[in-house]
Parts: structure tokens; C-alpha cells; sequence
């Protein structure tokens, strides 16, 4: 109990003092999580509007890898990722291993099939609901993604809001990755795993807090802003 | 407005899970006005609707209008059972057709207002279409349907479950648009309404056409022993 | 809003990749990070030679692999077969050896094994087996974990055929430590590690002192031959200073809690001469 107590203490002696260490790594925390899950958005969710509405061939099978992908172990996403942008392997000459550039991608591999999975679901059902109609109005699939998307943007952002809670907690690839080089590639959750290393329980735990904090932050801002936009909507 | 009548179905059959839902039929549709489809529960009159609007897939047969199929499709409209609407507002609802068709926003946006004065939602026109009431989501979806001014229109049960002042508001937007030229094929429970907008009538048994006549004859003296206990109000199997 | 979120995104992972102009990357062990020393050393050196050395804190094992891949520019580590091994297969140019630690053994303060009074490190690992009292391993193939390897090995034991009492736990030195602390186990650590631990609980420094217990610290330039992103020369400019008179002030003069932690013992004279 007395490290809970001390972590809560370091979490707000950390905020109050605005300690410059701590600004440094929440904001590359945020910069990297925040890039990994606009990039993932981008693919996953035409990718989940265009699993709804087109039927091929290997439609069951992709939703069903993509369902399995969900639970990827980030720490071997870490070293796939690390093997392919080693100098040694195949995009080393990009020079992109242990820079922030590297998290974002092994980010953007762990969320993809989460953001993915959990859009798809919605939009599912949202096209059984248009399926007639759009059929019926003989839109191009284009014009059937666009709607499903747009129409479904309130739910899409639970799926963005999930793969964001997952990116920013993730510790095991970007460690593996990013190499947690200090003032280059730490971040809040590899610099609260150095800190248990170390022991420093309080320490650790207080960063534990602050990115509790954060991801609350971010999470009601994002909320907020989309209730604003209702606002104007309807 | 293009040339696509007549519409000629021949032998259409669709068969569902081993189950024949509809078939074989031989429609001829022409002329101007709107053609009825009565019939029982289970006849298969929406299927029929949706086979000859080509959002069904035939096991046999043909449907073919007069012109290419890519402008017939373009050229007709269809208004659901159960309204679809869109999760949007009333307006953008209405403009939906109209943009996928690749109008003009600006353009789209007038001719929407000017809809949503005619079906009396001109005040609603920013609210969320799915709080509508069932009457006004009827209405939206018949006008949505208007709106690309189609030269043929198929409803399915376009007054199932509404109040008559509704069916009344319903069926002048219906009237309006065959006097305007729309061809307008339609399902219906209702016999009173089939005999106010009828000009012809199908009446459908078992996945067939067991009877088709003009309205007056047809709903005066039927020829047929089933057509006859149907209008009558007994049960037909 | 979405496009406006979009935009941001996109806008920071552009600016993404500003790399200092003269960043080197160098492998080094946890047990070097966790002793502290890193953060008197790099602002030093940042200080005398303009170098940013940005630090990767591995396990040996690791370290020795993104040398061999050539993503880092050197390598600090202290497993010496290892490291000759790493040179006689050309990832890196020569090792030169830098300063020693020493490694200590924990265990509850009661010391049920009573090792506080061995003779020798053997002796001392021969009574933890002796009573079966508790043992955790890093069991991570890391510079620690071949050194303890060694000493089971000297008095004939096999860590594979010990009993339960045997815990390899294949973590870095701070979770091992967690661990130890958690279950009362005898474990050994690097003494800066243990001095810089913030959980010790009722765990306690037993015995240190037998040679054998030394570790050397040895720092391995990566081969440039690996390609033009190896950045030799700030790799020797960095050598340079590490054997230099103010790298061994700041190394002899390291302290916790009032204990000196580290030795410097790198060979000047071969400095100078290299350097030029």
C-alpha cells in the first residue's frame, strides 16, 4: 500500500512541477501513439467498410485472421519489425530502427486488426440496415463505403478510442524497437519499465498514473469533440 | 425522361434455401398509371417487386425494359416495407439519391428543401431522420425515392401500419407522381387502397400470377373463384 | 474535427524523424544503466566531444546482436568470451577494457545458508545449494548470468539439474532483483545495481570481495566494414575519452551510498597511441 501512496505522491509532484522529463516523454508518448492510430485508421476502417459490403472468396477467412491478429503479441510484432529494419535485413538502408518512426509502424501492425475487427462489427450491422437501400439506389461500392463510414462515424470512434488505449499502453514492441533511447525514443510506458527495473516502484508507478491521467484526457477531449460536432450536425 | 416500358418479365423464378418463393411468372407492364399487386400473406409479392426491380436474383427467367439495363436501373426507384432511413438528417436524406447520381451539392440541397416543403417536413428538415415518426419516415422514403424523378416506381406496402391521415398524405404523393408520368407498381393489403389507385391490378397466389385484369372489371366481377373469395374477405391457401 | 485530427498526425510524424547531427548509438547492459554511472558519463561527453551517445540498454546477448546487425555504432558490455568472440568474427575491431564492477551476493538478512562467512564465492554458492534455500537467476544468457554460470560450474554443479530451489527467471537485473525480494531468495547482482535498487525489502548484501567476482567492463567499436551508417569515428572519438584522465575521474569517483563503484583500469598509453 505504501508504494500506491507513494506513486500517487510522484504522479503529483511529476504534474505540479511540470517536470520537463516528463512533458518530454507523455507528449512523444502521444506523438507516436496518436500518428500509429491515424495511419491505422486510415487502413483499417475502409478495410472493415469493404469487408461488410463486399462478399469474395476470402472474405470469412480475412475477418477471421483479422478476429486472431487482435490478441498479436506486440513483443514478437516488436521483432518482426525489428528484423525487417535491422541494417542487416531488408529495409535497413531507410535507417529507420531506434527512432520514433519504427513505433509507429510496429504500432500501426498491433492496431490495425483491433481497429479493424471492432469496426467491422459495427458497420456489419449497419449495412444490414442499408443493405436494400444502397442496393436498391445503385451506388458504386465507393459510394457504399463512403456512407457506411461517414454514417457510422460515432461508433467508428470506439474502435479508434480501443485501438488507442492499446497503442498507448503497449510497451513490449516499441521497447523492442525504439530501443527506450533517452530524449530519442522513450516514452511513458518504456520509461515506467525501466523504472520497475530499477526498483523505483514509486517512481514507476507515478508515470503509471500520469498516463492513466493521459489516456483519460484523451479519451473525454475526443468525446467532447465529437459531441461538439453533433451539435452543428443535428 | 427515358423510354423503358414496356417491362417484360419472362418465366422469373426465384427459389430461396430449396423453396420456391416466386415463379414462373410472366409479367407484361406498360402504358401509364400504377398496377396493383394483391394478394395473400407468403404469395411472394415482395419478391415479385424486388425481382422486377433487379435487387433479387433470379433462379430462371428474364425482367427486360425496353432500354439498357444500366439506365433502367438508373431510371427507377423503390420504397420499402420498412423505410430505410439513413443516419442523417432529414435533408440529407432526401439529397442522398441525388448525390450518389453525382448532382451538384448546391444543386441537390434546393431541390431537397423544395421536397422537404412538399411532404410538410420543411421545419424538420435538421433533425435525425430515424426520430421521425413511422407516417413522416414513409413519406421521406417516398420522396427520397421522387426526388431522381424515376420513370417507373415500385412500392411494397407503402401505407402497412399507418394511421389514415398518413395513408392519405402517402397516397396523393403517389397519385401526384403517375399523374406526373411515373409508372408506379405497387403491393398492398389494403383493399380499399387498391381499388382508390389502382388502373390495373396482378392478383399473385402461390408465387403466380393467378389473375391480372384493369381495376374496374377485376375488382367488380373477378374471374377466377380465388381472386373472387380473396376480395371477398375469406381466407385463400 | 476528424480531418483537423488527421492533419495533426500526420503534420507530427513529418517532423518525426529529427536526428541530432551527431548522435552515435552504443549497446550497453542493464547493469550499467542501473548503476547510474550513464548519467555522469553522457553529459560529460557530450560536454568534451559534441557527441550525443544514445544509450540501447539490453542484455549482453542482445547488445552482441545489434552489433553483429550494425544497428549500433559500439558496444559496452562485460562478458569477455563473448566479447573475444564477437572480435574474432569481425563485428567489431578490437575490445578494449575500460574499468571493473564487481558482482555481490544477496539473500535474506537471516542468511539461512549462512554464506556471510564464506571463505570464497564457491563456498558461499556451495552452502546456498547445500540448505536448498532459495535461488533466483537472471537466466537470460546476459553478462551476470554467464558469470553465475561459471561459479555453479566451479564447484561441479549444474544449474539445469538443480532442484525447484533454482528459480532462472529470464529477466533483467531490476526484475530479478523484484523478484528475490519478493520470495526472500539468495541472488547475485552487480553492486551497483543492488546499491541503486529501490525495493530491497528484507534482502541484504552477504559477501562480495573474491576476485572471481569481478567484471569487467570491455567497449567494442563496431566493424565499419558493416556499412556507411556505422559511425566509426565518433565510435573512436568516444574510445578516446573513455580511456582518457577525465573518464577515469568521473568513473573512480562515482559513489552510492559512500561505496565506490567502479575501477577504472584502462590501458592510457595504448589510448594516446590509438587516438592518433
Amino acid at each position: 500500500m505504501t508504494d500506491l501512496w507513494g506513486g500517487l505522491y510522484a504522479a503529483a509532484r511529476l504534474l505540479i512541477t511540470l517536470d520537463p522529463d516528463l512533458i518530454e516523454i507523455a507528449l512523444r508518448s502521444l506523438r507516436v501513439t496518436l500518428s500509429a492510430l491515424a495511419i491505422a485508421c486510415v487502413i483499417a476502417l475502409p478495410l472493415a467498410a469493404l469487408l461488410a459490403v463486399r462478399r469474395f472468396r476470402l472474405r470469412r477467412a480475412t475477418i477471421a485472421i483479422l478476429n486472431a491478429l487482435m490478441g498479436l503479441p506486440p513483443v514478437v510484432v516488436g521483432l518482426v519489425v525489428y528484423v525487417l529494419l535491422s541494417r542487416a535485413g531488408p529495409l535497413g538502408v531507410l535507417g529507420l530502427l531506434f527512432t520514433p518512426t519504427a513505433m509507429i509502424i510496429a504500432q500501426v501492425i498491433i492496431i490495425v486488426p483491433l481497429v479493424a475487427s471492432i469496426a467491422h462489427q459495427s458497420l456489419r450491422e449497419l449495412w444490414a440496415e442499408y443493405h436494400d437501400l444502397l442496393i436498391s439506389l445503385d451506388t458504386t461500392q465507393r459510394q457504399r463505403i463512403a456512407t457506411l463510414l461517414w454514417d457510422g462515424r460515432r461508433s467508428l470512434l470506439t474502435a479508434a478510442l480501443a485501438g488507442f488505449g492499446r497503442a498507448i499502453g503497449e510497451v513490449g514492441a516499441i521497447m523492442v524497437v525504439g530501443g527506450n533511447i533517452d530524449h530519442a525514443t522513450r516514452v511513458m510506458t518504456t520509461a515506467i519499465a525501466l523504472e520497475t527495473g530499477k526498483g523505483n516502484f514509486a517512481l514507476a508507478l507515478g508515470l503509471g498514473f500520469v498516463l492513466i491521467a493521459l489516456a483519460i484526457a484523451v479519451n473525454l477531449a475526443i468525446h467532447w469533440l465529437s459531441r461538439t460536432e453533433r451539435g452543428q450536425q443535428w | 425522361m427515358v423510354e423503358m416500358l414496356p417491362l417484360v418479365a419472362t418465366g422469373v423464378t426465384v427459389t430461396r434455401r430449396g423453396k420456391r418463393l416466386i415463379g414462373p411468372v410472366d409479367l407484361n407492364i406498360e402504358g401509364d398509371g400504377v398496377t396493383v399487386v394483391i394478394g395473400p400473406n407468403g404469395a411472394g409479392k415482395t419478391t415479385l417487386l424486388q425481382a422486377l426491380h433487379g435487387i433479387t436474383r433470379l433462379n430462371a427467367g428474364t425482367v427486360r425494359w425496353a432500354c439498357p439495363a444500366t439506365q433502367a436501373r438508373r431510371a427507377q426507384a423503390f420504397v420499402f416495407q420498412t423505410p430505410v432511413m439513413l443516419r442523417r438528417s432529414v435533408l440529407e436524406n432526401l439529397i442522398y439519391p441525388l448525390r450518389a447520381g453525382g448532382m451538384a451539392r448546391k444543386a441537390a440541397l434546393a431541390l431537397g428543401r423544395e421536397w422537404c416543403g412538399r411532404i410538410g417536413l420543411g421545419a424538420a428538415e435538421g433533425r435525425p431522420a430515424t426520430v421521425l415518426s413511422r407516417g413522416e419516415k414513409q413519406k421521406l422514403a417516398i420522396a427520397r425515392a421522387l426526388i431522381i424523378e424515376p420513370a417507373v416506381l415500385f412500392l411494397d406496402e407503402p401505407s402497412a401500419s399507418l394511421d389514415g391521415g398518413a395513408t392519405r398524405e402517402v397516397e396523393t404523393l403517389i397519385e401526384t407522381a403517375a399523374k406526373g408520368g411515373t409508372r408506379v407498381i405497387l403491393s398492398t393489403h389494403d383493399m380499399g387502397q387498391a381499388r382508390r389507385l389502382a388502373r390495373d391490378a396482378v392478383f399473385l397466389l402461390r408465387g403466380r400470377v393467378h389473375e391480372r385484369g384493369p381495376a374496374p372489371e377485376f375488382f367488380h366481377s373477378p374471374g377466377t373463384a380465388q381472386a373472387r373469395a380473396f376480395l371477398a374477405g375469406d381466407i385463400v391457401e | 474535427m476528424l480531418k483537423h485530427l488527421v492533419s495533426a498526425a500526420i503534420a507530427t510524424v513529418l517532423i518525426a524523424p529529427l536526428a541530432h547531427a551527431e548522435a552515435m548509438k552504443m549497446a550497453v547492459t542493464t547493469s550499467f544503466e542501473n548503476s547510474g554511472l550513464a548519467e555522469v558519463l553522457l553529459p560529460a561527453i557530450k560536454e568534451d566531444t559534441g557527441i550525443d551517445v544514445q544509450l540501447l540498454v539490453v542484455g549482453t546477448g542482445q547488445a552482441l546482436r545489434l552489433g553483429e546487425a550494425g544497428d549500433v555504432d559500439a558496444v559496452l558490455v562485460h562478458s569477455k568470451a563473448a566479447e573475444e568472440k564477437f572480435v574474432a568474427d569481425g563485428d567489431a575491431t578490437h575490445r578494449r577494457e575500460i574499468m571493473y564492477n564487481d558482482f555481490v551476493l544477496i539473500g535474506p538478512e537471516d542468511d539461512p545458508a549462512g554464506i556471510a562467512e564464506s571463505e570464497s564465492a564457491p563456498a558461499a554458492f556451495k552452502a546456498i545449494a547445500e540448505t536448498e534455500a532459495p535461488f533466483v537467476s537472471r537466466g537470460d544468457d546476459s553478462g551476470t548470468n554467464k558469470k553465475e554460470l561459471s561459479l555453479w560450474a566451479a564447484i561441479g554443479l549444474k544449474p539445469d539439474a538443480l532442484g525447484d530451489w533454482y528459480k532462472p527467471v529470464g529477466a533483467g537485473m531490476g526484475a530479478a532483483l523484484n523478484t528475490a525480494a519478493g520470495i526472500d531468495a539468495y541472488i547475485m547482482s552487480d553492486r551497483a545495481s543492488w546499491l541503486n535498487f529501490g525495493n530491497k525489502g528484507d534482502l541484504a548484501l552477504l559477501y562480495s570481495g573474491d576476485p572471481l567476482l569481478f567484471n569487467q567492463y570491455a567497449y567494442l567499436p563496431v566493424n565499419p566494414d558493416k556499412g556507411d551508417h556505422i559511425r566509426n569515428d565518433l565510435a573512436q572519438n568516444l574510445e578516446e575519452w573513455l580511456t582518457s584522465d577525465r573518464a577515469k575521474e568521473l568513473i573512480d569517483g562515482y559513489r552510492i551510498a559512500d561505496q565506490q563503484l567502479f575501477t577504472f583500469n584502462a590501458e592510457q598509453t595504448d589510448a594516446s597511441q590509438a587516438a592518433e
